[in-house]
Formats: C-alpha cells, structure tokens, sequence
C-alpha cells in the first residue's frame, strides 16, 4: 500500500465521518439535556430529502441547504413536543420520527419527481463543490506535506469544514459558557436547574432544537455533498452509528470526533478494498461492509469499558413534592 | 411590632379531591428560627412548595416583608430572598461546588467570570458563617453533611434572607446535626429568618423560637417553643395523646435464635458493605443496629433476609443457614421462620399498584391455605386480609384498594402485619417507622414489643436514635461494615452512640 492510496483512504475517511459527526454532536447536545434522541436518522433522512428536492427544484444548493435543516427542526420540534411537553416515552418518538421519515420522504420523493422514491440528480449549483485552499495545485508536487495538504485538508465542502469546525465550538459551549453549564446540568439532576430558576423546558428545547439543525446539516451533507441527489433509505443506517460513537465517545465532543473518525475509516477501507486477498483466503466485500456495524454491536454490547449516560436521560422531568 | 419577615393569608392547596392546605396563615418574625411540624402528609412540604414557587395555590396571599408578593415560579422566591434547602438535595452529582453554587446565578454568558466570582464569595461567606467546603471537589465525593452545607451557600450566595429546610437532618450524624443547628443559629443571628421543617419533636424543642403545628392540611396551633412541652406537640399532631415512650417491660432473654459469626457482604458494585460482624439475637429480646444510613445495615437485613449472598456463617435455632447459593433465597428464609418487614416498603415490601390482598400473600404465595388445587384461593385470601385489616387497623379498611392508595403508615401496617402474623422465630425489621405517622409509629412499636414478649427475637435496624432507644434491649452500633460496639440502653446515652455511629470508638479514644 502506498503512500497515495493511504492518503487517499484517509481523506474518504473524513468525508464519510462527516455526517457521523454532525450527527453524532448532534445527538450529543440532546443527550446531555437529557432526551434521548433514536430519530437522528430520521432527521437526517427528512433533510436529505427536502434539501435534494429543493435543490434540485431550485438550483440552490444553499436553499436545498435551508429547507433540509427546516424539515429537520419540524421533526426535532415533534421528538421535543413528544417527549418535553407530553412526557412520553423517547425511545418510542424516536422510533416513530425513524417510521415517519422512511415512508414520507419515498412517497413524496414519488409524487412530485416520479423517479422511483428519489430525487433527480443534482448539477452544478445543486451541489456543494470542493473548496481548494489557497495553493493546493502549487504544493501538491511537495513530497509527504503535498498530498497532506492538498488531498486530505483542502478540497472538501463547506460541510465538512462547519463538521470539524463544530466539534471545539461544541466543547466550548458546553464547558465554557453558561449555557453549557446548564445544558449539562439538566441532563443530570433537572430538578437542581427547576430550583434554581431556570426552565427546564426551555432548556430542553433549545437542546432538541440544536440537535435538529446539526441533523439537519448531516441530511443535506449526504445528498447535496456526498452525494448528488437523494435516494430511498440513504442515510443507512448512520444515525445509529453515530448513536454508537456517542456512546464510544461518553458524550464527550473531542471523543466524539475520534469515534467518528473511526467508523468513517471502516467505511472508507470498505469502499476502497472491495475485496481483500489474504494469501489465498479472499475476505468477501460484505464482510467489509458489515464491519462498521458489528463494531456498533459491539460497543453497544458494552465492550469498551463503562458509559455512563447523562443521569436524567430518558425521562421526564416531573417536578416533585 | 416589626414586620413580619413572611406572612401566609389563608393559603389553600388542592391536589384533586385531597385538601393538602386548608386555609393556612402563619407569620413569621424577622431573625428567629420557626419551626414546622407536622407528621408526613400534613401539608408541610406543599406549603413551603408554594412558598419558593413550585406549586400555585388555589387561594391565598404571600407577604414578605410587608409587600404583598406573587410567587409563581423559584426565579420569584429566588427574587424574593427566599432560598430552600430540600430534603433532596438538587445538587448535579458530577459538578463541583463552584459550579453547584453559580447554576442559575451566572453572571453573564460565560464561565470564566462567575466562578471567580463564586469563588471569592464562597471565602468569605465562608469566613463569615463557618460554612467550609472544598469549592473544587465533586458533589458526589463529598458526605452528605458537606452537600447540605453547598445547598445552605446556594441559597445565601442568592443572597437569601429567608432560609427553609426541609427536614433536614434526616441523613445526618447527630453530630452533623449539631453542627447544623449551630450554622443555623449563626445565620440567625447575623439576622437571617429560618423555617425548620420537621417531624422530629426534639429538634423544634431545641432550635426553634416558634413553632407552627400542621394535621391534616390545617394549621393547628403557633406557639413559643419556650412554652410548649413534647408531649403537648404530639398531641397537637396527632390530635389526641400519644405515648411517646415505648411502653414495655424488661426483656427475658432465652436461648440464642440467630447467631451470626464473621458475616461479610458484598453489594452490587463490588465494594465489601458488611466487613466481619458477629452478633446474637436472643429469644425474647430487640436488638436495635443503630448507625448513619449506608454504614452496611441494609445490606446486614438483605443477606439475613435470603435477598443478597454473603460469606461466614449463620445459624438459626442451631442449625446453619446457607448463605450463598441453594436454600439462601428469600423463600428459603420465610419457610424457616424468618420474617422480613424491608427498609423500603414501596420497593421491597410492596407491589404498590396492586390490592391489599395480593400484597398480603407476597412472600407466602406457597402458603397451602391460599391454594385451591393449582389456582390461587382468593376468597380465603381476602378473608385473611380482611382479619388482618381488622386487627392492624388498616385505613381504610378496604382490602381492594391498591397498596399506593394507602397513608404510609397504612401501607406499613399491611407488611407488618403480613410478617409478624406468621409468628416467626426472627423477625429482622428495617426502619419500620420511616415516613409513618405518630399514631401508626405507636401501633407499630407496639407489635414488635408484642412479638418480643411472646419469646420471640426481632431484629431491628433503624437511624432514628430516639427509635433504637425506644425499642431495643440491646444496641449495637454500625459505621463502616463493622459493628463498633455493643451497649444496653439504660448505660448509654445519644452522645455516646453518636460518636460510634461517627466511627469514633470510645474505648479508644
């Protein structure tokens, strides 16, 4: 394996962890409020639709942009009316947000493209393009540093460049602002944030709100960046993954990032090595495939030591006598 | 006359067809500590809810400091100088003090500025009320009579004038209580106005200026602690007299029934809770296991109690009862005689959502009498429950309602009655008054005595001291796994027992 083919892997690595991550923050903010939050997929999904749709209806990929995020913040809106307002059971909405956006995003996608459940495919202004940083072409030819820096840092979308940029400002917001110190606080004790004051329903909101517009950005990310246009079921599956990093990472942003670096590596290798020869013994494609997911098996089965999870999340908060 | 620092005007609370507040007025004076006592489900709590915004009463004003106040949320209380320290702490286990303290009382977006602040203030509130705590360390590495004090500078670093606390030595060593009630008398004397919420009569005798009486929702008196007695308390609480004194005659000893040497526990997360205690208890005789709460008492009552293994040995009338594995299991303890009234009734003791009658079979299902061929006979059943209602005085005297519908001194009749009508050899009871009102507390003492005086052995666990004393024969006091001394009543007194139950060992010392 040379040196290319490596850099090569790793800037596909980091475009598929980029909507692992935003996802992954995404639910991050939401879990460290205390809302468990299974409908990132579904968000996501829900965006990846509306912003290709619009996209492709309107040219602008900064339109499709806006509209992915709203589609998204209506489900969030609904997860938060659920499970803030209503007092029901999160995983349950959660589930439903996943049914809801599976079925709706076909059966719209059908009715207005009559493509079979997908979106026609995005050109041009549909799409975001790369950004080359400044002198990329010049120090390409620069051995080692070259392909660093123009193959895997420069030449990515916007997207990705707001993903990785979001991972500081979500440890500073947590860690360094009030904000933070009550959003954490209400996913541990809301009780302690009810007496001092503060609405934890306010709070709550504004939690499942951020954690919208990230997924929302996700969605967009997959059909407008990643790829061009929409298809049926697209986000396959990654909004678990990124519930899985979230776990791996113990809610905490820089872990997450390196959670999701992982997993996007795994999808990245199996892209690239279709088939891998072991001296006789060929490791069939699927078995690739299939690696991000039993890795989320297997943290989820509790194999990378203990998780504690925000303490209040998962439930209601229901002020005490 | 000066104002008064709060005032309630004819305060009423409803919780659907419950009155938990009816027509209450109280007026509390500036820089004075005043109690309110009340047995549990009084109202005292919904009161002093109202007071810091957490409920909105039905009717009523709230005055403070001669203004006439809306109260609608604890941002208003908060505004309004109140500050309250809960019976539950509402503290974020995983943030230090610093950040505890500023929750809510941020100055600005960001951090860096509040908790210097914080910090500095903390040092001189400090200085100024005695009040230490490490502003760093994390609220779940700290006791809990340090977390008490972090809710205490919670609420004076909202500049609180007003300070209430709900019952708050529930959790705490005698001596952290006196350390308490000594904090408590500083802040009032630098002017600050207390309400003491409690159930225990001894703690308004002896830090309260004024005490106010609650029952059933109703203020039923106010007057100077100075002229009052404990007696007449109780009887304002309970609306007739009551024997505050366990009426019992000297215990008669006999044989061993439960010996138990070297006995080791382990609880769920691995951390050895009962570290090698060897105690007896004998046939006709109480032994009281006094200590602070999570000192290995609980886990002492699962493993006798078959709920929990444990290593060394037990014996029974003589014979030796597994402690691991086969025969160990609560079942196994029952069919030997051993009968088990749990700390935590509505957890352990009870199925709250189901009837009476169901909950009266729990632990003895197996019974032959309850069976009719391979169904359950539920009419003998409900019969049995209606005799046992009858005899415990249950109220109401319903066997159909469900357990949660039931006062928690009901729903401790219906276990105690379940376990001590089997007449068991050993009857192993923990805190068998917790949140039980006085005059079920008196019904309850006297069953255990009852039991004692027909030659059987109770064993019983509690963190009131004022119950051990009561009813044991004989105290042995725990604090870390370890039994740190045996004593009998009449040769010990509360001082002593506090220091051992603070692991402080006399002998030593």
């Amino acid at each position: 394996m040379d040196f290319l083919t490596i850099i090569q892997v790793l800037d596909s690595t980091v475009r598929l962890a980029t909507p692992l991550l935003l996802a992954c923050l995404a639910g991050l903010f939401s879990e460290r409020a205390g809302i468990f939050d299974i409908g990132l997929e579904g968000k996501m999904l829900m965006s990846a639709f509306f912003s290709a749709a619009v996209a492709a209806v309107t040219g602008s990929v900064w339109l499709g942009l806006l509209a992915g995020i709203a589609a998204s913040l209506v489900l969030a809106g609904l997860h938060g009316l659920a499970s803030i307002t209503f007092r029901g059971n999160q995983l349950i909405s959660g589930v439903a947000i996943n049914f809801l956006a599976a079925g709706m995003t076909v059966l719209i996608a059908q009715d207005w493209f009559q493509q079979g459940g997908r979106t026609p495919s995005l050109i041009g202004g549909g799409r975001f393009g790369p950004i080359d940083w400044p002198l990329s072409e010049t120090l390409a030819g620069v051995p080692v540093v070259g392909p660093v820096y123009s193959e895997l840092l420069s030449g990515h979308s916007i997207l990705v460049y707001i993903a990785f940029l979001a991972v500081p400002a979500t440890w500073w917001v947590l860690f360094r602002t009030r904000f933070g110190l009550r959003l954490r606080a209400v996913g541990e004790n809301p009780a302690a944030v009810d007496t001092a004051g503060v609405s934890v329903v306010g709070l709550r909101y504004a939690a499942v709100m951020i954690c919208g517009v990230l997924c929302g950005i996700a969605g967009a990310y997959l059909a407008t960046a990643l790829q061009a246009g929409f298809v049926k079921d697209m986000t396959a599956g990654r909004g678990f993954i990124a519930l899985a990093a979230l776990i791996f990472a113990k809610w905490r942003p820089w872990h997450a990032m390196w959670a999701c670096l992982l997993f996007g590596l795994l999808q990245a290798i199996a892209l690239r090595f279709q088939n891998i020869d072991l001296g006789g013994v060929v490791i069939p494609v699927q078995v690739m495939d299939a690696l991000p997911y039993v890795l989320t098996v297997v943290i989820l089965a509790g194999f990378v030591g203990k998780a504690i999870p925000p303490r209040a999340g998962g439930e209601p908060y229901v002020k005490e006598r | 006359m000066t104002v008064p620092a709060i005032e309630l005007k004819g305060i009423s609370k409803a919780f659907g067809p419950v009155q938990a507040n009816k027509d209450i007025s109280i007026s509390v004076a500036p820089g004075t500590i005043h109690g309110i006592i009340g047995e549990n489900g009084a109202g005292k709590s919904t009161l002093m809810s109202i007071l810091y915004g957490f409920y909105k009463a039905d009717k009523g004003e709230i005055w403070i400091n001669g203004k006439k106040t809306e109260i609608p949320d604890s941002q208003a209380a908060i505004a309004a100088g109140i500050g309250m320290v809960f019976q539950h702490f509402k503290l974020v286990q995983n943030f230090t003090v610093l950040e505890n303290i500023i929750l809510g009382a941020e100055d600005g977006g960001l951090l860096k500025p509040s908790l210097a602040k914080a910090r500095k203030t903390l040092a001189e509130l400090a200085a100024e009320y005695e009040l230490n705590v490490n502003p760093d360390a994390v609220i779940e590495e700290i006791g809990v009579g340090q977390q008490q004090r972090v809710e205490i500078l919670k609420a004076l670093y909202r500049q609180a004038e007003i300070l209430i606390l709900d019952e708050p030595t529930g959790v705490l060593t005698p001596a952290e209580a006196d350390q308490l009630f000594r904090i408590l008398h500083r802040l009032k004397d630098e002017g600050k106005t207390i309400i003491l919420i409690t159930h225990k009569l001894r703690e308004i005798m002896e830090a309260t200026d004024t005490v106010s009486v609650m029952r059933r929702g109703e203020m039923t008196a106010t007057v100077k602690t100075a002229e009052t007695s404990p007696e007449h308390l109780a009887e304002l609480m309970v609306g007739r007299k009551v024997l505050l004194r366990v009426d019992k005659v000297p215990a008669q000893p006999g044989k061993p029934i439960l010996e138990i040497e070297n006995l080791r526990v382990v609880d769920d997360k691995g951390v050895e809770r009962v570290k090698g205690i060897d105690l007896t208890v004998r046939a006709g005789e109480i032994l009281g296991i006094a200590g602070v709460a999570g000192n290995g008492q609980s886990e002492l009552l699962e493993v006798l109690g078959g709920m929990r293994p444990g290593s060394g040995a037990i014996r029974l009338n003589g014979a030796p009862l597994p402690l691991s594995g086969p025969g160990s299991d609560a079942r196994a303890r029952r069919a030997a005689h051993v009968a088990h009234v749990p700390e935590d009734r509505q957890r352990e003791g009870l199925i709250m959502e189901f009837h009476a009658w169901e909950n009266v079979a729990f632990g003895y299902h197996h019974d032959p009498a309850y069976q009719s061929g391979i169904f359950m006979n539920n009419a003998a059943l409900r019969a049995d429950t209606d005799r046992k209602i009858e005899k415990f005085d249950v109220r109401p005297a319903d066997g159909w309602l469900a357990a949660k519908n039931f006062s928690g001194g009901n729903q401790q009749k219906i276990v105690v009655a379940r376990e001590i009508e089997r007449s068991p050899d050993l009857l192993l009871v923990g805190q068998p008054t917790r949140g039980v009102d006085i005059g079920a507390i008196e019904f309850i003492h006297k069953q255990i005595v009852a039991l004692r005086d027909q030659g059987k052995a109770v064993l019983l666990v509690s963190v009131e001291l004022e119950e051990i004393f009561g009813l044991a024969d004989r105290i042995a006091v725990m604090f870390d796994g370890h039994i740190m001394g045996e004593r009998l009543p009449h040769e010990t007194n509360e001082k002593e027992l506090g220091l051992l139950m603070a692991g402080v060992n006399g002998e030593a010392a």
